[in-house]
């Protein structure tokens, strides 16, 4: 009898609770799950550069998409990127929070430093590695020691160079992406109790052996957290690249990633929106499957505690 | 007090060595922009790293020619309806999630956590399109709308919420109260710290989104901080303390909300990563 209660009242609450709902849903339908849906369907056609019209292009367009030249080209730039600035991110985020951690005096201010670049847009903290790297009117070419012991940073700049273009582009974000990084690995190591340390002491453990024993994996969680964080950042980058080089140098387009050809103005798919649709769920499967990949790979072995 | 806390002599001072290595490297591009921004023109190049003029004159121009105080203006208002809308629509999501026990409760809250897994780039080709119907290009109601709500909120809420004990919510009914009362005078006060570091995460994403203003803005009054300094860039590329005084002018608001408020950063931003 409780049990038909329980049911009754679960019933006479739905009502509620999707008036409650209700905003929410419409938002998140309307801009997100239709136009993920929609996509699917624009991907398999052609259209004019306002997409006012569109012919069908068949589910082959995917296939065609995918095996092109342009997109195995912007894959391989976005992975290179990632495999640059997700590894760097994670080491330096760890080396800096440990670093930054002892129980010094003035640690504060160290941290404080650490933590400020989460406060810099893409657009702001791009905009001050440009004027760096600029090969005519950047502080790097213009110190003369600098410009004179590496001559790529004059001629024809580390921006223009198809040989050091991405690793700029990527040491730009790694710089962007440490206050995050350190803001999270800071608050893992906080989660560690001071005890293990000691016990670990205690029977002799070193400095290096209590690293790799209890920082390392009672971080588990953070920088499994941190590492697909980095990794969804690295395949969705965009400002930067816009900024920093367009997806230049030409005619390699050594920094063309995917999100730039779906998106960039002078990508040969600026004018069409049914190939745009195609790049951009070819970009959500990519991810889907890395992050199912990354947490399935490494979620079993994270310690998660108690 | 355990040997790992003590470090002393030689160690200290290598520490504190590399510490300072470390942040002059992080602040380093911060530096070089704030002595360009206070340099007239014909001092940026020479010696670039010694602050040895100083002008308001590149602020002052970037501020009136570069147009940003618009811009800045832009970004706040879309920021701030962005924030009090996610705020709201999570209350009421999160409340629902977590308060109510209804038919289909957990197979829609699986729908909801699942579009954080849909990158923002996947949408956007589709969303300009729908803007554009809507003939929202150039619009305040085009840049803020698709962001009006979002499941992270939704999660966060809710978590905040399971700890808010049912007998609260008993005795709120018996005293009469319907679950906007309960939710405004019980809930709210308990969740606040929840909700600050939601408002301030959605502040921030939307202040910093750059793809989708430069997607639908075309008239240049309209565009946020943002997409004005991909204008400033292309404009001012050859004036290099006009561009880094723009960017100073589109920092700055943010360094001092994060100042500010810089607990509730640290919550919103570790609330991803704790087990929940």
């Amino acid at each position: 009898m409780t049990n038909r209660v329980f049911e009754r009242r679960r019933w006479r609450q739905l009502p509620v609770a999707l008036a409650l709902l209700a905003p929410s849903a419409i938002i998140l339908g309307a801009f997100i799950v239709y136009p993920l849906v929609k996509a699917v369907f624009l991907g398999t056609e052609r259209c004019n550069s306002t997409g006012t019209r569109c012919i069908e292009g068949g589910w082959d367009q995917y296939a065609d998409t995918f095996r092109s030249t342009e997109f195995q080209h912007a894959l391989w730039v976005t992975t290179q990127f990632a495999l640059v600035t997700v590894p760097l991110g994670l080491a330096f985020g760890i080396g800096l929070a440990v670093l930054a951690h002892k129980h010094l005096s003035g640690v504060g201010v160290f941290r404080a430093i650490f933590s400020s670049t989460v406060a810099t847009s893409v657009a702001v903290a791009s905009l001050m590695w440009l004027f760096l790297l600029q090969p005519s009117v950047g502080v790097l070419s213009n110190i003369g020691w600098i410009a004179d012991a590496f001559p790529v940073i004059k001629q024809p700049g580390l921006l223009n160079d198809p040989g050091t273009a991405l690793w700029s582009v990527a040491l730009s974000s790694v710089w962007a992406n440490l206050g995050f990084t350190f803001i999270i690995i800071t608050a893992g190591l906080q989660g560690i109790p001071d005890d293990l340390y000691e016990a670990a002491a205690l029977d002799g453990a070193g400095g290096t052996r209590r690293f790799w024993k209890i920082t390392l994996p009672l971080l588990g969680p953070s920088l499994l957290f941190v590492l697909i964080v980095l990794t969804t950042r690295a395949f969705q980058a965009y400002g930067e690249i816009d900024l920093l080089t367009e997806g230049g140098p030409r005619p390699d387009d050594s920094t063309t990633t995917i999100t730039y050809l779906t998106y960039g103005r002078n990508s040969i798919m600026a004018t069409d929106q049914g190939l745009q649709a195609t790049t951009a769920v070819l970009l959500f499967v990519v991810l889907l499957g890395l992050s199912f990949l990354q947490l399935w790979s490494l979620g079993r072995r994270v310690h998660y505690g108690d | 007090m355990a040997a790992e806390h003590r470090i002393t002599g030689a160690r200290l001072v290598g520490r504190y060595t590399l510490l300072g290595i470390v942040a002059f490297l992080t602040l380093f591009p911060i530096y070089t922009t704030l002595v360009a921004a206070f340099k007239p023109g014909d001092k940026v190049l020479v010696n670039p790293l010694v602050p040895d003029s100083f002008t308001l004159e590149p602020i002052m121009n970037a501020w009136s020619d570069g147009n940003l105080g618009r811009y800045l203006f832009n970004s706040f208002v879309v920021a701030m309806i962005v924030t009090i809308a996610q705020v709201a629509t999570s209350l009421l999501s999160g409340y629902a999630f977590a308060m109510l026990d209804f038919p289909g409760r957990t197979v829609l809250f699986v729908a909801f956590l699942a579009t954080l897994l849909v990158p923002i780039e996947a949408t956007l080709v589709v969303n300009r399109r729908t803007v554009d119907g809507l003939d929202w290009l150039n619009t305040y109601q085009g840049l803020a709308v698709p962001f009006l709500a979002t499941a992270f909120g939704t999660f966060l809420v809710r978590q905040a919420l399971m700890a808010v004990p049912g007998e609260l919510r008993d005795a709120a009914r018996i005293d009469g109260a319907g679950h906007l009362a309960f939710l405004r005078y019980v809930a709210l006060p308990v969740i606040v710290p929840t909700v600050g570091a939601l408002a301030l995460f959605s502040f921030l994403s939307s202040w910093n989104q750059y793809l989708w203003p430069n997607l639908i803005t075309t008239e240049e009054s309209m565009n946020t901080v943002q997409s004005g300094l991909t204008l400033l860039r292309r404009s001012s590329i050859d004036e290099p303390n006009a561009l880094m005084a723009g960017t100073v002018i589109a920092a700055v608001p943010i360094f001092v909300a994060l100042l500010l408020f810089q607990r509730s950063l640290v919550r919103g931003l570790t609330s991803g990563a704790v087990k929940g």
